[in-house]
């Protein structure tokens, strides 16, 4: 009995202790401390987690979102404004007649598994895009005819037309750099010349980057960037909200803003991105042939109203396919502006009336919501809109996507200037107009002038034709910590660049 | 006795071999392509092609099925058509944590259900029984995730006392471990022990009215000496076997449980299988979870042997 007893305190002693130890334990750690010299960590909250971290075989925007710019970098990146700036490659030439690429690049950039970065390494990384990429995104290099290196600091690539889609997709992850002997284990452990080096991964919670101390540019602030992922934006406010995290890499429900902007504790950024959220018409039904068809629903949304009903009023209503960080960004929004009469007497006159439009939804928060409100707004002039939820990705991706099987549907489109991808005769939206595919070549082909004037051209086309509606413009909407710096206002790269933070 | 096991054997088998033909067949079923998702909206029809010849989904469904089958009779989950990495080390990691979840879970079940029912049997007639009636009432409305959102915004976000998120693994931080364990496993255990209680409750009064408790209350013993000495095992039987139905819930609300306090346990490992259209993934994972509540039950049925000695005497 008495031996039971004691062992029976010694054991509930110990418990006790535990929790104590337990409850102590936590109370006092919050990501990162501030005192100066101290392990400087920050930890950030997004969405997607990647399934993989290997870009070149998985898609997705969760893998570039962690890595690019941060561990892998190009020859030339994406200030935030918009321009291409040099990051790999100090400075470059156009020869005259636009085919030719030469590159001066840096002489101090290291791989993190020891290996200098070289111009063969550029000549490796480009001929690997065509070689063993597999996702889609490869296309965007088969314009490249040749790269050589003329020297270890001198990169020439030859391209087969004129382009200059090219030197843009290069920002992306297609221009990331490779080691030629860091390839062997893209999907853990992967290896690039950028001032963090991947950590570890903690499937299904956190990816963890630790400052690269070779790093051959200016050394980031933080030591450790912890990127924690949520699928619940109420678990990911909670994380913010009880100090998990730092930082809110991208809100997902607006209208829970009001939490953080009230509360000193918070700052709440709200700049731009390349998401169009697209009203997309099926063009090769008999019903949208009819351009009148197509401004009579631009007329009949009143998107002022729509974006404050559906995205809390966040968001910039923007008209076309171009977002404001683009050079040949116009504000074309008032090229269709809200009127009901105009919209009853388009239908009127196109005779199409009676037709029932099917709105086919992926089944995603935004979509949902601003399809109801769609559907409302094109009643009142006198369409009949039937609303037809679909699984989002899978089911969405094989009927709308893929098949072309659906009257409209509401997806945003977050590729970079994708105006020529998705107004295509290829693409679901089905949008088969000569003209514009003229125009978009010689947007390619010219000098950067020739350009902006032709994409200016282009924008300007499929607006007043009508090829889509342009519900808005998503927000890029960042929540962190009052005293930390260096936030993006605008997302519009595929990387979260974390080089530039700080706490003050 | 031996009669009993082989039949409940055979009942096990029968059923692991249906519901692994449903659980294939349902992800055959299933729409949307895995190899295009995992390319990408714009991948051509020929790399798409390429990729489920790779992954062996152009071969018959037959054929797919016992390889499947054949694989994880050795313990081999085949590799994620995502993540390109083997799903068998993922899925046994991820089962660590949901274990601790659903174990944990149990006990706080228990811990609230055992002496809250046999007091409100015991009670049946009095105010202190009636209100605990009352409570446990509200427990079974209550589902698990909203328990878990009530405990987050009371304990984590308004008090600051225990974290809002996260898992850590015991042997890296056990302090860590139990703040962060502690309201997953409450909001688990609480909605469970609720349903519980009302199954001890009822089991406790069904022998309250046996004759031989009435014996033994007439020779002397107060109520509770006598329901401690001669009723609590009886009472077991039933609550045992609710144990382990109640096991497959408790599964289900771990899996629920884990989303919304963002813990990496197979739960969400599931639902991200589900998500990104990783189907082999989805396959076993299903499948696991089916396999553990089969096996469960055939433990509890063997239990409820041990527990009453009348069933041993091959009564049919």
């Amino acid at each position: 009995m008495n031996t039971y007893l004691t062992r029976a305190v010694a054991l509930a002693g110990s418990a006790a202790l535990l929790l104590v130890a337990a409850c102590s334990a936590g109370s006092g750690t919050s990501t990162g401390g501030s005192s100066a010299g101290a392990e400087q960590k920050l930890a950030i909250g997004l969405v997607a987690e990647p399934a993989s971290l290997d870009f070149t075989t998985t898609d997705g925007a969760a893998i570039p979102q962690a890595l690019l710019t941060n561990v892998y970098e190009g020859l030339v990146k994406q200030d935030e404004s918009g321009k291409i700036v040099a990051d790999l490659a100090k400075s470059w030439t156009v020869s005259p007649d636009r085919k030719t690429y030469k590159f001066e690049l840096v002489d101090n950039a290291k791989f993190t598994n020891g290996a200098a970065f070289t111009a063969a390494d550029a000549v490796f990384s480009i001929n690997r895009v065509k070689s063993a990429w597999t996702t889609s995104l490869k296309a965007a290099m088969d314009v490249v005819q040749d790269a050589k290196a003329v020297s270890p600091t001198q990169l020439e690539v030859t391209l087969s037309k004129p382009s200059n889609d090219w030197l843009f997709r290069m920002t992306t992850r297609i221009g990331a750099m490779f080691s030629q002997t860091g390839i062997d284990k893209l999907a853990t452990d992967p290896v690039g010349t950028g001032p963090y080096k991947f950590g570890s991964w903690k499937r299904g919670d956190s990816i963890v980057l630790q400052r690269n101390d070779a790093y051959w540019g200016t050394k980031p602030f933080f030591n450790q960037v912890t990127l924690k992922y949520f699928k619940d934006p109420t678990a990911l406010n909670n994380a913010l909200l009880t100090g998990t995290i730092n930082v809110i890499g991208t809100v997902q429900a607006p209208e829970a803003l009001s939490q953080f902007s009230g509360n000193a504790k918070y700052q709440v950024i709200e700049g731009t991105t390349n998401g169009e959220v697209l009203l997309s018409f099926n063009n090769s039904r008999p019903v949208f042939k009819d351009t009148r068809v197509r401004q009579a629903i631009r007329s009949a949304i009143d998107h002022k109203a729509l974006l404050d009903t559906c995205f809390a009023g966040r968001g910039k209503l923007i008209g076309s396919m171009v977002p404001p960080t683009d050079p040949w960004y116009e504000d074309l929004s008032q090229v269709a502006p809200y009127d009901a009469t105009k919209a009853k007497g388009l239908l009127q006159a196109s005779g199409a009336g009676g037709t029932t439009l099917r709105l086919r939804l992926p089944t995603l928060p935004y979509a949902t919501s601003c399809g109801q409100v769609v559907k409302s707004q094109l009643e009142q002039v006198g369409f009949k809109v039937q609303i037809d939820q679909l699984e989002f990705p899978a089911a969405w991706l094989t009927s709308v996507f893929k098949n072309a099987d659906y009257d409209m549907s509401i997806i945003s489109h977050v590729e970079p200037r994708d105006l020529g991808a998705v107004f295509s005769p290829k693409y679901y939206t089905r949008y088969d107009d000569p003209t514009l595919q003229q125009e978009l070549a010689a947007a390619d082909a010219g000098d950067e002038a020739t350009q902006v004037t032709e994409m200016k051209k282009a924008a300007r086309r499929i607006s007043e034709q009508a090829a889509a509606d342009w519900l808005f413009l998503l927000p890029n909407l960042v929540v962190a910590d009052k005293n930390i710096t260096g936030l993006p206002v605008n997302a519009i790269a595929e990387s979260f660049d974390l080089s530039k933070l700080a706490r003050s | 006795m031996v009669l009993r096991l082989i039949e409940r054997t055979a009942v096990l088998l029968v059923s692991l071999a249906v519901s692994s033909v449903l659980v294939f067949g349902f992800m055959a079923v299933l729409p949307g392509d895995p190899a295009r998702v995992a390319l990408g909206v714009n991948a051509s029809d020929e790399a798409v092609a390429q990729l489920r010849q790779q992954f062996g989904l152009d071969r018959p469904l037959a054929t797919q099925y016992f390889d499947w089958l054949g694989g994880l009779l050795h313990a081999d989950f085949g590799t994620s058509y995502v993540s390109k990495v083997a799903i068998g080390p993922q899925v046994f990691d991820r089962l660590q944590v949901t274990l601790w979840l659903v174990v944990v879970g149990m006990i706080v079940a228990l811990v609230v259900a055992v002496p809250a029912g046999t007091v409100m049997a015991a009670r049946h007639r009095k105010i202190s029984g009636l209100a605990l009636s009352a409570i446990s009432q509200l427990g079974v409305a209550v589902p698990a995730f909203l328990a878990g959102i009530l405990l987050i915004m009371l304990f984590a976000v308004k008090l600051g006392w225990l974290p809002a998120n996260g898992w850590t693994p015991p042997a890296e931080n056990p302090g860590m471990f139990l703040r962060q364990l502690v309201l997953p496993a409450l909001s688990l255990g609480l909605v469970q022990g609720a349903v519980l209680t009302r199954y001890v409750r009822s089991a406790v009064l069904d022998v309250l009215r046996e004759d031989y408790l009435r014996t033994a209350r007439a020779k002397g013993l107060r109520p509770f000496p006598a329901l401690w000495r001669h009723g609590l095992r009886n009472a077991a039987v039933p609550v045992a076997t609710v144990l382990g139905l109640q096991l497959a819930t408790l599964l289900i609300g771990a899996v629920v449980v884990e989303r919304v306090f963002v813990i990496p346990g197979l739960g969400s490992l599931l639902l991200d299988g589900v998500s990104n259209r990783d189907l082999l993934l989805v396959q076993d994972v299903v499948m696991l979870l089916v396999v553990a509540v089969l096996v469960v039950n055939f433990l509890v049925d063997l239990l409820y042997v041990a527990l009453d000695p009348r069933l041993r005497v091959g009564q049919r």
